[in-house]
């Protein structure tokens, strides 16, 4: 919990053998591999920090025992996070969760956030201070990013390396180069993280940094705050990133104090540092964004979208991406007083139950569901099109998410248009993909 | 690990998703022998009938981004696939596929090589693509060690048995 940590740690001192410096990403991963520094290419096994499953974990409990395992091998560090089917909607998802709950019965895992304490994975282990800087950290979900916020690496895995990963604690990594995505200037009125991302995805498209790891940094990013940051993070995913990392400041250490659940190994890029790529943006003339059908980086200006007055069916104010706290006070500035528009669907659903019971606390969901808005129990929801909130062919949804590939909600000709929760607050008043600033 | 595999070609184009490969509607099904029905509906509704062990699925850049469901390769897997060859792969589901012991070749240039219904073969260890209807081939660096160790074992499954168990009878098929 120091702030200066960044200047601790053995492994951001000078005077390593290469004489090059190392990227948050390399250092992380030669600490956890017992290295003094890595090099992008190398294939390392790294010591896992913290694994987090949500009901993909099912997939893992037959290889798990197939591998001849018996202990999971620190049951301290894997947390439990069920959220895409939150209760379950079929036979299938409440299977899946009978199997997790049986599994962590069996294996004494203290960290199961059951239906009940429940919540989006990624907000989960954010929230209650399980990846804390310097980790390297796995999930079984794919935006699992988003915790490269808090200055770790944390990496999206699938259920049978997850088995793995139960079993030794240990995970293979190819050290990946790093991109960095450098961020000047302050963000305007109306416009916000998910718009710098949406124009970092326009940017560097889907597949700019497959394999490699992100690093954010510059004066925006010192003035963002950890939500903020999480949403940035969380998007690197559909970059094509591996990681998704800004390294730890005070908005850190603040974030994780005293809930912190293990010992911080905070490091800092070097000022020599490698980078394979660099991108700089200056924000100070950003506008607001949107990701228009189908896929991330078909990134426009909102306002241009907006003038030819696209019709929305639903709007979506969810997601690991934008569904905390300060998404949805921003969102319910702009609704409040307000109502649905006439044929439209909004979709409200908080990323944790803390989050939803703050709602309660502030008024919220008297606010959002007065307006003719749907307040959902807090879960993934329409976000990945397998439990609620689904699209007819020739419907059009305005969401705060973050994918919009064919049938990713339903059906596959459904169009999904991805923006900030200000701007969907605003579409669900209009009926149409509408530009925040045109009300605040 | 077959050193070559050969069979029917199937293609895809680019930035093929894995909500494409399983539509999130069928994630709670956990038997890739269900899923296997459903992989590819939207794309290529043939594939899941007609797809036989063998054939080979060539796709364009960025294969399997999206998700990171296992579901995806697990059902190309229960197809029977002999491999997934791409002009480059999406990194979770390339990870998946090797630890379920499905090779993902990532072969620059493999996409344009070949049409539907064209017989392929895939040199895994000389690491080179050929078309066997029209002609053609294109080279891939051959798996790094730590990966041909997983596909020789025919999985993650199986290596981390092995390195649990050193002394223990047998390797599973």
């Amino acid at each position: 919990m120091t702030p200066d940590g960044t200047r601790q740690d053995p492994a951001s001192s000078p005077g390593r053998s290469s004489g090059a410096g190392q990227t948050l990403a390399e250092k992380i991963l030669a600490r956890a591999s017992g290295k003094a520094s890595v090099a992008p290419g190398q294939i390392v096994v790294g010591q896992v920090d913290l694994a987090m499953a949500h009901e993909q974990g099912a997939q893992a409990i037959l290889p798990f025992h197939q591998m001849g395992a018996e202990r999971v091998w620190d049951p301290e560090r894997v947390v439990i996070a069920i959220d895409h089917w939150v209760p379950a909607s079929t036979e299938g998802a409440a299977t899946l969760h009978q199997m997790l709950r049986h599994f962590a019965k069996e294996q004494h895992l203290p960290h199961f956030y059951d239906i009940g304490r429940h919540g989006i994975c990624h907000q989960i282990l954010a929230e209650n201070g399980w990846v804390v800087p310097g980790d390297l950290a796995v999930g079984t979900d794919s935006h699992t990013n988003m915790l490269g916020a808090m200055g770790a690496f944390a990496v999206g895995i699938g259920p049978t390396e997850y088995a793995a990963v139960l079993a030794t604690g240990k995970i293979w990594l190819k050290v990946p180069p790093t991109l960095r995505l450098r961020a000047d200037g302050h963000l305007r009125k109306g416009v916000y993280a998910k718009d710098l991302i949406l124009c970092l995805l326009g940017e560097v498209k889907v597949t700019g940094a497959t394999y490699k790891a992100v690093e954010f940094e510059g004066s925006t990013l010192d003035a963002l705050s950890m939500p903020e940051r999480f949403t940035l993070c969380n998007m690197t995913t559909e970059m094509g990133a591996k990681a998704g990392m800004v390294a730890p400041d005070g908005q850190t250490f603040r974030y994780l104090e005293g809930i912190a659940k293990h010992p911080m190994h905070p490091v800092a890029p070097d000022r020599d540092a490698r980078y394979e790529r660099e991108v700089h943006v200056n924000v100070d003339d950003l506008e607001p964004q949107v990701a228009c059908p189908y896929s991330p980086d078909h990134v426009r200006p909102l306002a241009d979208v907006a003038r030819e007055h696209v019709r929305i069916d639903q709007a979506f104010l969810g997601s690991c991406t934008n569904a905390r706290m300060e998404d949805l006070r921003e969102a319910a500035a702009i609704f409040r007083g307000e109502k649905v528009a006439s044929g439209v669907r909004f979709i409200v659903s908080p990323a944790s139950t803390r989050i939803y019971q703050e709602c309660l606390k502030e008024g919220l969901v008297e606010l959002f569901t007065e307006g003719g808005a749907v307040f959902t129990n807090s879960s993934c929801s329409a976000c990945f099109g397998g439990n609620m909130g689904l699209l007819s062919p020739t419907e059009v949804c305005a969401s705060s998410s973050n994918r919009n590939f064919p049938g990713r909600m339903g059906a596959k000709e459904a169009q999904i248009y991805l923006m900030s929760p200000a701007a969907v607050a605003l579409s669900a008043i209009r009926g149409e993909i509408a530009d925040p600033r045109e009300v605040l | 690990m077959e050193r070559t595999v050969k069979g029917r070609v199937w293609c895809v184009g680019d930035d093929l998703d894995t909500d494409q490969l399983i539509a999130g509607k069928y994630l709670t099904i956990i038997d890739p022998e269900q899923l296997k029905r459903h992989v590819l509906e939207n794309v290529e509704p043939r594939f899941s009938r007609e797809a036989q062990a063998g054939d080979l699925l060539i796709g364009g850049i960025n294969f399997g981004c999206g998700s990171s469901r296992e579901h995806a390769p697990a059902a190309l897997k229960a197809i029977g696939l002999g491999a997934v060859v791409a002009d480059s792969f999406a990194r979770i589901f390339f990870r998946n596929a090797i630890n379920l012991g499905l090779p993902a070749v990532e072969a620059p240039g493999v996409r344009a090589l070949f049409q539907p219904g064209d017989q392929g073969e895939v040199d895994l260890e000389g690491g080179t693509v050929v078309n066997r209807t029209r002609g053609g081939s294109v080279r891939f660096e051959p798996f790094p060690r730590h990966l041909q160790e997983i596909l020789e074992a025919g999985g993650l499954v199986e290596k981390v048995r092995r390195e649990l168990h050193p002394g223990a009878p047998g390797a599973a098929p």
